[in-house]
């Protein structure tokens, strides 16, 4: 009974002190965001290969999500009658849910993974250390750009996969569900509020962030060789994805206030 | 005359195993120091401690006689300007290419334009015989050596006056080892300025030290004229010195 009251207790403490040093890491890369110099090679570098390079995986992901919502909906809404309303809840899952979400789930695995395993090399082949002998800060050479293009980066890579998505929806629903394809566009155009889109842009601000914090905070931190490196790419995945879930349920409660 | 670095009773240890234990250290401005000492008694950790990557746990390291333990923000740029380190690995940044890597201070602290700074870089680099031609290629498309002279390269190419050398010929074979040594000696000399070094070659150490002093149980045992190595008197640097496994210091196997 004690023993197992203790483990618990481990545990917590153990949870208590991973947040501790998580804060004071993102503590630390904001400020780096907000002092100069800025190293703008190094953000052009990163917008390329967080934003650029993640188009055709959020492209992909979007148009199938929004067709299978599409015809889901659909059968769904066939039950009560309400087929019609096909491209006005599409529209409204993508924007609000679905492309925020998945765009941050298919990047917490793409750029926190790769940011984490590439810093985490640096850090274990005494690459940070040199730069740090080399008179300039990792902080503000790696982690802010990282943070930086993450962060503006995804609301635009969101801009794009709703617009795929609803495009999903729209193909499935002229091709194989028989709607006309003008009224759904007017449907869909007319329902939509630039709220909704807002609420998907902010989420995708923050997930970015989460990603490029996650993957930064892992990287920096892995010691222990190649074996480290494994692990940190491992655990930024999973501390990203599980972030990323967390905040969306409370952007979603705090906004539908 | 104050001594141009100096280490004051450093302390460090890694959870329950002690590294240093009340480490002291002087090296004189335009001096070349050579520590020596078996894997893992806490070379690397010691040279970290004085370029600041590793706090010590108690003690103080002196820079022209200022503490610079702890310093931070302007007054540890300042420390670092003066500071040049060859890593145990080279560490050469993956992404850059050569060139970026050796002129990197020029660029991103110095703020020196891509073209001058390209121009120095390549300098620099003819001065530690890197062909020009490798300017524009990756660390990875570079052999061991000339990895090392490209991080000799960058670690003088804004003058230290103290530079760090962490192992700068293991892994080398012996005539690119003493190619290294000899550039260690003549850089040293071009710049005047002084040189800590580790190794565990002795052929090294007796090529580009002026002093050596070998480090064991987290102090320095022993230290003298490189030339007095050899009749140190001293049961410690003997056995380290004629590579016996019996002796005083019990080989980690
Ligand atoms: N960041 C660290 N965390 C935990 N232990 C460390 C760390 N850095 C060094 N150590 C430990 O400190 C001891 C001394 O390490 P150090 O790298 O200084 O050895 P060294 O004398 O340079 O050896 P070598 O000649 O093999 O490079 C080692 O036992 C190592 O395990
Ligand atoms: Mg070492």
């Amino acid at each position: 009974m004690l023993n197992w009251i203790r483990q618990v207790g481990r545990g917590v403490i153990a949870l208590l002190r991973e947040s501790g040093r998580f804060a004071t890491f993102v503590a630390q890369a904001i400020a780096s965001v907000f002092t100069p110099p800025l190293y703008l090679s190094q953000l052009a570098r990163q917008a390329l290969s967080i934003g650029y390079f993640s188009l055709p995986l959020i492209g992909l992901t979007a148009v199938f999500i929004g067709a299978a919502l599409a015809l889901n909906i659909y059968t769904g809404g066939a039950r009560f009658n309400a087929e019609q309303f096909v491209p006005n809840i599409v529209v409204l899952g993508i924007t609000r849910e679905l492309g925020p979400v998945l765009a941050g789930l298919m990047l917490a695995g793409r750029v926190s993974a790769g940011i984490a395993a590439e810093i985490g090399t640096m850090r274990v082949t005494e690459q940070i250390d040199a730069m740090t002998t080399l008179s300039t800060d990792p902080f503000k050479f790696l982690v802010a750009p990282r943070l930086i293009a993450a962060t503006l980066g995804l609301p635009l890579l969101v801009l794009v996969a709703d617009t795929i998505g609803v495009m999903g929806g729209y193909l499935v629903a002229i091709n194989s569900l028989g709607f006309n394809g003008s009224i759904y566009l007017r449907n869909t155009l007319d329902f939509l509020e630039s709220q909704d889109v807002l609420l998907g842009v902010w989420k995708a601000a923050a997930f970015g962030f989460i990603i490029a914090a996650v993957g930064c905070y892992q990287g920096y931190r892995s010691a222990g060789g190649a074996l480290g490196v494994g692990r940190a790419a491992t655990n930024a995945v999973v501390g990203a994805t599980v972030l990323i879930l967390a905040t969306n349920y409370l952007m979603t409660a705090f906004f539908v206030e | 005359m104050n001594p141009k670095l100096a280490l004051r009773g450093l302390k460090k240890a890694f959870g329950p195993k002690v590294v240093l234990d009340g480490l002291d250290l002087d090296l004189a401005a335009g001096q070349s120091l050579v520590i020596i000492g078996g894997s893992g008694v806490g070379k690397s950790v010691t040279i970290k401690c004085a370029l600041g990557l590793i706090k010590p746990d108690d003690g103080q390291v002196l820079l022209d006689g200022k503490v610079i333990t702890n310093a931070r923000g302007q007054e540890r740029q300042l420390a670092l300007r003066q500071f040049g380190m060859l890593f145990q690995g080279a560490a050469l940044f993956d992404s850059l290419s050569i060139w970026e890597n050796v002129a990197f201070r020029l660029l991103y602290a110095d703020g020196v334009g891509r073209a001058e700074a390209r121009e120095r870089a390549i300098e620099t680099m003819r001065r530690v015989r890197l062909a020009p031609e490798t300017a524009d290629l990756r660390p990875i498309e570079l052999s061991g050596g000339m990895q090392k002279r490209a991080g000799l390269a960058r670690a003088i190419i804004a003058k230290p006056q103290i530079i760090f050398f962490d192992e700068p010929t293991t892994g080398l074979d012996p005539i690119t080892a003493d190619a290294i040594n000899d550039l260690i000696v003549e850089m040293v000399k071009d710049l005047g300025c002084a040189a800590l070094s580790i190794t565990h070659d002795m052929a090294s150490a007796r090529k580009i030290a002026d002093d050596i002093a070998m480090i064991h149980q987290g102090k320095i045992i022993w230290r003298g004229p490189a030339a007095s190595v050899d009749s140190s008197g001293n049961a410690y640097v003997e056995q380290f010195v004629h590579g016996r496994a019996v002796g005083p210091i019990q080989a980690v196997v």
